[in-house]
């Protein structure tokens, strides 16, 4: 299974729902393709929510970068939400801890965007 | 060229035969399969949960870099995988039939100039990953992969 992305909005701030994988092919490519698709539509403030994310290789964490460049370049932001033990792992592994804001409370995130 | 890395082996480990051998397809599907063999191989160890997790992202990111980077795809070139196990440790070993590369020529993906670069954490992983990593260059042409794990003393 790859990945299965859903959106609802709380308030402002779009949510995206992950379940599955973020890998090389259809996972890394979806997610990129539903960032840019919500960074064209004008969605600037996105917490990505990867509670039932259970496996990122280095692939989707390049999409997950490029995500946050792209929307903070526009001028928006994108937070991360609920991260597995694994996934917290990669992030201090690749230091990305220091580049994304990181909750494990989801109105608490909602309130942190600006 | 990739740059030489020196491989310090006892004379038990060299005479050891792999317990698998694949000769892979240049394709993704073919990442699949090295996992799963590994994997298979690992878990007759006794790997604990996370230590299979680490295993097969290894094996995953070898296989990726293998195939995408080293032989592109090309379905004239294959993937070579070897397996051996014994009861203190899992060896694997994954070559390609590219045109190899040198490591040092990578740019450090903790620098904090690299941070928001797309790709060029695979190798970081792997080395977080195992025990024992070296990359050498693969005869007669592309570059090899060799990565150990240690099996835990129950």
């Amino acid at each position: 299974m790859s990945v299965k992305l859903t959106t609802r909005q709380v308030g402002d701030v779009t949510v995206v729902d992950a379940v599955g994988r973020i890998t090389l092919g259809e996972g890394a490519s979806t997610f990129r393709d539903k960032i840019r698709e919500l960074a064209s539509s004008g969605h600037k403030k996105m917490l990505l929510n990867l509670a039932e994310v259970s496996y990122i290789d280095s692939s989707g964490i390049g999409e997950m970068v490029s995500g946050f460049t792209t929307v903070t370049n526009q001028g928006g932001q994108v937070k991360l939400l609920n991260l597995t033990k694994r996934v917290k792992d990669l992030l201090q592994i690749t230091k990305l801890y220091t580049v994304f804001d990181v909750f494990d409370d989801e109105a608490a995130a909602v309130r942190s965007f600006s | 060229m990739v740059k030489p890395v020196a491989f310090h082996m006892s004379n038990r480990e060299a005479a050891a035969a792999p317990n698998v051998e694949l000769l892979l397809d240049s394709t993704l599907e073919s990442v699949d399969t090295a996992e799963e063999a590994v994997l298979h191989q690992a878990q007759e160890l006794g790997f604990d949960e996370d230590d299979l997790h680490r295993i097969g992202m290894s094996v995953r990111e070898s296989m990726v870099n293998a195939v995408v980077h080293g032989n592109r795809y090309n379905a004239r070139k294959k993937v070579h995988v070897s397996v051996t196990r014994s009861a203190e440790r899992l060896e694997i070993v994954i070559g390609d039939e590219g045109e190899g590369f040198d490591m040092s020529s990578l740019p450090d993906p903790l620098a904090n100039e690299n941070l928001l670069r797309h790709s060029g954490r695979g190798l970081l992983l792997i080395q977080a990953f195992m025990d024992e990593f070296q990359m050498r260059p693969r005869e007669p042409k592309g570059a090899e992969v060799r990565m150990v794990k240690y099996v835990p003393k129950s």
